[in-house]
């Protein structure tokens, strides 16, 4: 980027290291996993891979990540949500949200195989602190309480841009109309809200989804989930019939992320509009 | 002492005396009463769930060799913990990777940022598509197709620093966010366009003109990164090297109830925790600076 490239058909030069690096590192493994993902054993293309995914094995993690996605989404929106409301209406320097917020990106997006011993410690079958629950290893409810330990704080994340969106005046112009506070939420607060809302919702499925490391922590000899599944083809890569199987799991992956992730950034787009 | 006095200040103020004198939200003061009240009950019983079993794994790492004895051998064990592989060689090996990480990106994105931002207006939508990817694609998908990839990097160089190659790809939303935020807050045409008229290279227009604006920022994005390199498992895990939640996974599984998995863990939660409070109150700082 000397001095040297002064015309403005020259300057695209500079994103030359950028495109390299991210075109080795993140656009060509995926592309690889496509790639993989129809090719045969021995290096034709075929449909075999996906259409190998049709066993019981693969079926049930599939709908072991559905099952899962589906409850700790939705139980860590309505909390996630309930929170942010509780956090956007304090004090917006005050210590209180900075503390919730701190905590909430730590546990939402840095926590990995941690969380799973935090609860290990806490409720654990034979170790628990608190008392022992026999239920902590039953799928999906146990790892479902532990999902929502990083759930509901992304929620909370993520929704609470929305709620400082909700202005004072049109609460007041609720009011001044003669509306309760039942009205203005059916009428004024959830229309508002319901976008980013959905919008949430979904990027709490895809997280979910794509979750490994705690779930592994939490019970690493049984695949319930994808993200598990795929772990163990590519690590017992050898002696496995299909040497495709990790990729077509992955490319099934894409696919579903990839159709909730559109819907989360379309709804984000609308939600925009009244965060300003 | 200002900056110590001021978190208790403020935590005062925001229990007692919350938003109807800074911040009108059209209310009456029966509804702001039920809405305290409403912030009380959440405040505690969402405080209460997410402490609780931070606070059993802080007591079980205190704990003796009886149960109910206390005992601080299990966070003295974080230095010397002997493994195979030993806890404090990959805590260090996680410590370098963070270190190299945000080098890396930084030198990566941020030139590229600024470079796009002033000169190739036409990329920037390319460039946030590229860097917002990795929130799509899992990790756990990314590492299928890294595999091959890290089977050549392996002929080379087996160290788990190689490791950072993906851990960038991984912080790159992150840092992104964090950067453009604060590239948004400089007006980086006005800037540069002074600076050239003046005599100034590009090179000297983005690292002594535009970057010293976005120190904030770029610490934002530092902190994330750091963050992310510790809590990191997936790729490390199935490219079967050994940082330090790696290695906490293999405790698990060989000593379930090793007291150093809850130090260690503890250790990793509070630092990740300590990491983003200095990030909102540097923000803070910054803003109070400005008119």
């Amino acid at each position: 980027m000397a001095a040297a490239i002064t015309t403005e058909t020259g300057a695209w030069v500079g994103t030359v290291p950028f495109l390299a690096y991210t075109g080795v590192f993140l656009l060509l493994p995926t592309g690889i996993v496509v790639w993989n993902a129809f090719k045969g054993n021995t290096g034709h293309w075929t449909f075999a891979n996906i259409s190998a995914l049709n066993t019981g094995l693969v079926r049930s993690a599939f709908t072991g990540s559905l099952e899962l996605c589906v409850i700790s989404s939705l139980i860590g929106a309505v909390l996630g949500a309930l929170l942010a409301y509780a956090v956007a209406s304090g004090n917006p320097d005050g210590v209180v949200r900075r503390l919730y917020l701190a905590g909430s990106g730590v546990l939402a997006q840095f926590g990995g195989v941690t969380l799973a011993f935090a609860f290990l410690a806490a409720i654990g079958p034979t170790s628990g602190f608190y008392f022992h629950a026999p239920w902590f290893y039953d799928f999906p409810w146990g790892i479902a309480v532990i999902y929502c330990y990083f759930q509901i704080p992304l929620m909370t994340l993520v929704f609470l841009p929305a709620i400082d969106g909700l202005r004072a005046q049109w609460r007041e112009a609720a009011e001044s109309l003669g509306g309760s506070t039942w009205q203005y939420w059916r009428h004024v607060g959830a229309p508002l809200l319901a976008p980013a809302f959905i919008g949430a919702t979904l990027l709490l499925f895809a997280n979910a989804l794509s979750a490994f490391a705690t779930i592994e922590a939490w019970e690493d000899q049984i695949s319930y989930v994808v993200p598990q599944s795929i772990s163990t083809s590519l690590i017992s890569e050898v002696g496995l019939a299909n040497v495709h199987e990790g990729d077509a799991l992955a490319f099934g992956m894409i696919v579903l992320v990839v159709i909730v992730m559109s819907g989360y950034f379309l709804l984000q787009r609308r939600a925009a509009r009244w965060q300003r | 002492m200002a900056a110590v006095n001021q978190p208790l200040g403020d935590l005062a103020a925001d229990l007692t005396g919350p938003a109807a004198t800074r911040r009108p939200s059209g209310l009456r003061a029966s509804q702001r009463r039920r809405l305290n009240t409403f912030r009380y009950v959440a405040f505690t019983v969402f405080g209460l769930f997410f402490l609780l079993p931070l606070l059993a794994m802080v007591r079980f790492s205190l704990e003796g060799t009886t149960p109910g004895s206390w005992s601080v051998a299990a966070w003295t064990q974080i230095v010397s913990y002997p493994g195979p592989p030993p806890l404090l060689s990959s805590i260090e090996i996680t410590l370098e990777l963070a270190v190299i990480t945000s080098a890396v990106m930084l030198l990566l994105v941020l030139p590229t940022m600024i470079w796009v931002q002033l000169r190739v207006q036409w990329f920037s939508r390319i460039l946030e598509f590229i860097c917002l990817l990795p929130l799509t694609i899992p990790a756990i998908v990314l590492v299928v197709g890294l595999a091959p990839i890290y089977n050549q990097i392996e002929r080379y160089n087996v160290s788990a620093l190689m490791l950072f190659w993906a851990y960038v790809i991984l912080a790159l939303p992150y840092a992104y966010r964090a950067l453009a935020a604060g590239l948004a807050a400089v007006d980086a045409r006005t800037l540069s366009e002074a600076a050239r008229s003046l005599g100034a290279r590009w090179p000297v227009v983005i690292f002594r003109v535009i970057v010293p604006n976005m120190v904030q920022a770029i610490l934002n994005a530092l902190l994330l990164t750091v963050a992310l390199v510790l809590g990191e498992f997936t790729v490390a895990y199935l490219l079967s090297y050994v940082n330090l939640q790696t290695n906490l996974f293999e405790i698990s599984r060989s000593s379930e109830n090793a007291g150093v998995l809850f130090s260690a863990s503890a250790a990793t939660l509070a630092f990740a925790f300590i990491l983003l409070m200095i990030l909102s109150y540097a923000g803070r700082r910054l803003r109070r600076g400005r008119p």
